[in-house]
């Protein structure tokens, strides 16, 4: 088995699913000849074509807009959005017709697209590449939204996400695209949309994460573990909408206690959410208050200030001890 | 080294049919006395159901909506046009052009009154539903366009937009887009002067819509909105144009907003009577009439069987209307996604035992 980075994976999804299904087509700027600026599609116009690999004009609504009418008339557009920070023009087209046509239409127009972007920090980049913005796609009903933590995440998560019915939010962690190899299978696989992954079995604390910060919580895992501190839980919330409360909920009745990390700033983050559920749900069974490990209500700064906002395995380290020792 | 002139434009105004009922037979197009007739009922049954509609709504039985009165000319006229294969992606001022398309005027009353099943129109039409937010839906038709084109069909698509749409970022990237990859796509805007209170001065520095198309290298023309058959020919030769060159098009329906922007809306804080009553005077289905009657294709008679047969249909429609039972609470679940997700099926759980404890 192959061992493959996230950009090498994804594309080997992306070229699979345009090969099984002809009304699978991708589009988006650059990443037709240039393969994509992070690469992702590379080849891919090479093997199917400009009519099926479009370059598109520099246009993010535009894209996101002429892919749902793509969707509309029975194609599988996969949308590509350079960086997520310039997905906000596209929003609106994804809440407003993207999320809602099959709801307008009682069922007849259907808009399964899927919107891919890189997102989050760590990358050193310039304002707006930077941004975390998953709770203000899964705060729109009617959109999925799906985050992997790896390689063989990212294929097997992609292509259920291309054959799903409904669209789908799509956001690559750009810090772990080619710092993370795994085995990645040839052929062709799915997994399931709207269920959590336990990646790391514990007794004392369960501690929630995505994306890149999957791999964070791992490591934090693994020194507390060898600290003797604590035997660690890490589940990767792996879809954020729909959210798998059972999952989760099944590992903190057992830990009794949770942590979430997550870059994207605290107030409203996706944290508060996965808080309340567990509040609501499970309060009897907690030892402890459930903590968050966030970036701040702030702009994600630039580059010299990042490591002060984003989480860290000391950071989450310091979170799960305060969790056991409350 | 000497500046020459790099571009230079000009932008048709295409009228046929005059104020006096008289047409420019070189421009008329190839319409039979029954298509004729068949378009001036259809646009007679546009004005009585949107009468209808307005009582309706003063009495309550029906909700906001907006009035078509007075543009029949230019929607209808453009829908005519259309072929079954061809798409129609609407803003939300069409009613007779989603009447033509087959869609029952019961279920356009159902969706003006509230209930979102009104928009899940019949199967097969083509015809997407209503688009609330302004100028946003034009990116759909591209959409649909360049599938069309992509799957080898002879066919296109028409998608109705008003003058206000033009001033939105989403105008600019459909026409744009459009006009890079050649897609079957005819944009129809209705200028009918107003985007609400603000007219079309204060909308664009441009003096007509039309040549915004040449910016985005297509083919833009300019249409007296209230002549049905100027509209017709220059719609019919546009969505060929389309469906066998894949060339797009945009054409500006010159008309005006007789009626207030909705019924919610008072159009006499903005604007004065005797603009209104100028307009009134260049009624779209009065000069049809006219023309009729000049080639004895309407009388007296024929005018009030017309009128009766319209006010039957219409009254029909309400009462069919108003024999749909009112939607069950498990519509507000049953189409965010094509399986209940679990989160969702818990809140539906929960408002259902909220319904049987009688709440």
């Amino acid at each position: 088995m192959a061992r493959l980075n996230m950009v090498e994976a994804i594309d080997q999804a992306l070229s699979q699913e345009m090969e099984l299904d002809p009304r699978v087509v991708v589009l988006g700027e650059d990443v037709g000849r240039d393969g994509g600026v992070f690469r992702v599609t590379d080849g891919l116009v090479e093997r199917f074509g400009e009519e099926r690999v479009i370059d598109t004009p520099l246009a993010e609504s535009g894209i996101v807009g002429m892919a749902i009418g793509m969707a509309i008339a029975g194609y599988r557009p996969v949308a590509e959005i350079q960086f997520s920070g310039f997905a906000y023009p596209a929003y609106d087209q994804l809440v407003c017709h993207a999320a809602r046509m099959r709801n307008r239409s009682r069922g007849e127009f259907s808009v399964p697209l899927v919107v891919r972007t890189p997102y989050g920090g760590g990358i050193r980049a310039l304002e707006h590449h930077s941004e975390s913005m998953e709770a203000v796609f899964a705060h729109v009903p009617g959109l999925k939204v799906v985050i992997p933590a790896d390689p063989y995440e990212a294929k097997g998560l992609l292509a259920a996400a291309v054959r799903d019915p409904d669209p789908v939010v799509f956001m690559e962690p750009a810090r772990v695209y080619r710092a993370i190899k795994t085995e990645v299978p040839e052929e062709p696989y799915t997994l399931p949309l709207g269920k959590a992954r336990l990646v790391r079995e514990g007794r004392d604390v369960t501690v929630l994460a995505w994306g890149a910060h999957v791999r964070t919580v791992k490591e934090a895992a693994g020194r507390l573990e060898a600290e003797g501190v604590a035997d660690v839980e890490v589940v990767d919330v792996r879809t954020i909408s729909p959210f798998d409360f059972e999952t989760v909920i099944a590992s903190v009745t057992k830990t009794g206690r949770a942590v979430v990390v997550h870059e994207a700033p605290r107030s409203c983050g996706f944290g508060a959410e996965i808080s309340a559920q567990i509040m609501e749900r499970a309060v009897l069974h907690l030892k402890s208050p459930v903590l968050r490990v966030t970036g701040f209500d702030t702009i994600p700064p630039l580059a010299k200030l990042e490591d002060y906002y984003q989480p860290d395995v000391d950071t989450v380290v310091e979170a799960i001890k305060a969790s056991i020792r409350f | 080294m000497p500046t020459r002139p790099l571009v230079s434009y000009e932008i048709d105004r295409v009228e046929v049919l005059n104020a006096e009922g008289l047409v420019d037979e070189a421009l008329m197009p190839d319409l039979g006395p029954e298509q004729i007739q068949h378009l001036y009922r259809h646009m007679l049954l546009t004005r009585q159901f949107d009468e209808r509609m307005f009582k309706l709504q003063r009495q309550g039985r029906l909700g906001t909506f907006p009035r078509v009165a007075g543009q029949e000319g230019a929607h209808v006229g453009a829908a005519f046009a259309l072929r079954p294969a061809d798409w129609v992606v609407p803003a939300f001022r069409e009613t007779g052009a989603l009447m033509l398309r087959g869609i029952p005027m019961e279920q356009l009353l159902q969706f003006w009154g509230g209930d979102e099943r009104g928009s899940g129109f019949p199967r097969g039409l083509r015809t997407l539903p209503v688009s609330i937010p302004v100028g946003t839906h034009m990116l759909h038709a591209v959409g649909i366009a360049w599938a069309l084109k992509q799957a080898g069909e002879e066919a296109a698509v028409l998608t109705f937009f008003g003058e206000g749409a033009t001033s939105e970022g989403d105008f600019s990237e459909a026409m744009n887009m459009a006009g890079v990859f050649q897609v079957p796509v005819v944009f129809f805007c209705q200028n009918n002067q107003y985007a609400i209170s603000v007219p079309f001065t204060k909308q664009t520095a441009s003096p007509t819509v039309a040549q915004k198309a040449l910016a985005y290298g297509m083919f833009g023309v300019q249409v007296d909105g209230n002549d049905v058959f100027a509209v017709y020919r220059v719609t019919a030769e546009a969505l060929e144009r389309a469906r066998t060159a894949h060339e797009p098009t945009l054409i500006e329906a010159h008309t005006y907003r007789v009626m207030d922007h909705t019924t919610s809306d008072d159009a006499r804080r903005y604007r004065e009577e005797n603009e209104v009553e100028e307009w009134r005077s260049r009624d779209p289905i009065e000069r049809l009439a006219r023309y009729m009657r000049a080639q004895g294709l309407l009388d007296d008679g024929a005018a009030a069987e017309a009128l009766a047969e319209a006010d039957q249909k219409v009254a029909e429609a309400v009462a069919a209307f108003e024999a749909i039972p009112p939607p069950g609470p498990e519509e507000i679940f049953a189409h965010v996604y094509a399986d209940l997700t679990p989160p969702l099926a818990e809140q539906q759980a929960e408002l259902r035992a909220r319904l049987a404890r009688g709440r």
